[in-house]
């Protein structure tokens, strides 16, 4: 199924940050990405984010506390301000909208896409989503070397709208963005970290990206 | 069936969920798999599974003694290291921090059982902590002789007066956000999985069950999606001795129109 990926690790001497803050699931991304035989370091620390070659904003958690971490602490400013490539995951992406319903939350505004709360009609859909959906609609070579229709493992309750930022789509009561792209800045709602050699591959896709 | 028109090409699919008990840090059951260096290495199996197209993994601790707490975060660790899909770990958990280290270590869920049922407080604050999307509340259930399906606890041992769909009612309430549930009555026979208190479980709440239990063959995978409305299916001895390739039960699900990540 996956067998055209590479599974070799790639090197790299680029500085890549993983940005800590009070969300979840920062350590899974730092192991998935030495699997791939990548070195992260993990920071709140403004200069280091600044610095680095390369920014993964990750996290699972409640966009009104995660924004108002971020805002105490200046990361806020810093994230809206990078100019190397930054990757949102799940949350991160989220915040990375303008707005969340999620407690009515005001986000970093990189996205125009509004983040809204998955309202399905028929009682028998789970909310929240949790586990493998299909990516379709890929663009731009954060998709690179994947098929159309790849499984990525999504756990969320919160979607993003799909718009003119869209560079993946998914169907979970009906279509929504699976990711977005804006100037330097990236976001997937899915779990790269947790979705095997389709995940991996996008790790390194982001990675390669100039 | 020839007036539905199921599309299954695109949306959420079943999930197909190996589980392994753990002692010591090792796998407990014994394999027949001559093609790993170490079976009894729940790295080594896991990682085996996840090549083999598991969607996720159960790992449970069956040690339960408090002196081995530490081998399992540093088991969990390991895990998280190699492992690339996700996987929760369950036994013995019966505290706030008992989760909070083995997340730290790389858990992407962790399940209780007794602990919830005899504190359900903790379900409340676990889901506070950590968000209701990494706490699975597991429940063995037996159905007596009066037709009703009431909670057991200990690994089955202790019998209480709960019927099953109160409890799990009660416990997504508190922030449960997936039950695992494990018929006593099913677990173990390959007859096939318990159907009909998975089918009321799934119609009544808003969160995944993963059925548990009985899984013998692969049309009983089948109708525990179609028929149990299940939203996931776990299993441990029919995938550790190979009755069952995950590759090929997935393939059978598929063609029985299924939908699931091969």
């Amino acid at each position: 199924m996956e067998s055209g990926l590479n599974s070799t690790p790639i090197t790299t001497n680029q500085r890549l940050v993983i940005v800590k803050y009070n969300a979840g699931n920062i350590q899974s991304v730092l192991y998935a990405l030495e699997r791939i035989g990548v070195e992260a370091l993990v920071t709140d620390d403004h200069a280091q984010i600044k610095a680095a070659d390369k920014v993964i904003f990750p996290g699972v958690g409640e966009a009104s506390s995660a924004m108002r971490y971020l805002n105490e602490r200046g990361l806020s400013d810093v994230l809206k301000q990078l100019t190397q490539p930054v990757l949102g995951i799940c949350l991160g992406m989220q915040l990375m909208c303008r707005h969340s319903e999620e407690n009515d939350t005001t986000c970093l505004g990189i996205f125009d896409e509004p983040v809204k709360q998955f309202k399905p009609l028929d009682a028998t859909i789970k909310v929240p989503q949790i586990g493998w959906n299909n990516i379709y609609q890929l663009k731009t070579n954060l998709f690179a070397h994947l098929k159309e229709e790849s499984y990525c493992y999504f756990v969320h309750g919160y979607y993003a709208a799909t718009g003119g930022h869209t560079i993946a789509t998914t169907d979970y009561v009906h279509p929504y963005s699976a990711a977005l792209h804006k100037n330097n800045f990236y976001g997937v709602q899915f779990h790269p970290e947790k979705s095997a050699t389709v995940g991996e591959q996008i790790l390194k896709n982001f990675i390669s990206l100039i | 069936m020839s007036s539905v028109a199921v599309n299954i090409d695109r949306g959420l699919t079943k999930r197909i969920i190996p589980c392994l008990d753990i002692k010591d840090g090792r796998t407990v059951k014994g394999t027949n798999f001559v093609d790993l260096r170490d079976a009894g290495d729940p790295v080594e199996l896991g990682a085996f599974y996840a090549q083999q197209g598991a969607d996720e993994l159960v790992f449970l601790d069956i040690t339960a003694t408090v002196e081995k707490r530490k081998t399992l975060s540093e088991l969990v660790n390991k895990i998280s290291h190699h492992i690339n899909i996700p996987f929760t770990v369950g036994g013995g958990i019966v505290s706030v921090e008992d989760v909070s280290v083995l997340l730290q270590n790389g858990a992407d869920k962790i399940s209780v059982n007794s602990a919830a049922f005899k504190r359900p407080a903790l379900i409340r604050e676990l889901e506070k902590d950590f968000g209701s999307q990494c706490v699975v509340l597991a429940i063995d259930t037996k159905k007596e002789a009066d037709g009703e399906w009431y909670v057991y606890l200990n690994g089955g041992r202790v019998k209480t007066d709960t019927r099953c769909i109160d409890w799990a009612k009660e416990a997504v309430d508190l922030g449960a956000g997936e039950i695992l549930l494990t018929s006593m009555n099913h677990d173990g026979t390959k007859q096939g999985f318990a159907l009909d208190i998975t089918k009321t479980l799934s119609a009544i709440l808003p969160v995944p069950v993963i059925a548990s239990g009985g899984g013998g063959n692969m049309q009983h995978f089948v109708d525990v999606f179609n028929e149990g409305a299940a939203d996931a299916a776990l299993a441990a001895s029919i995938f550790h001795f190979k009755e069952i390739a995950i590759p090929d039960l997935k393939n059978y699900l598929h063609q029985q129109h299924i939908k699931v990540r091969i």
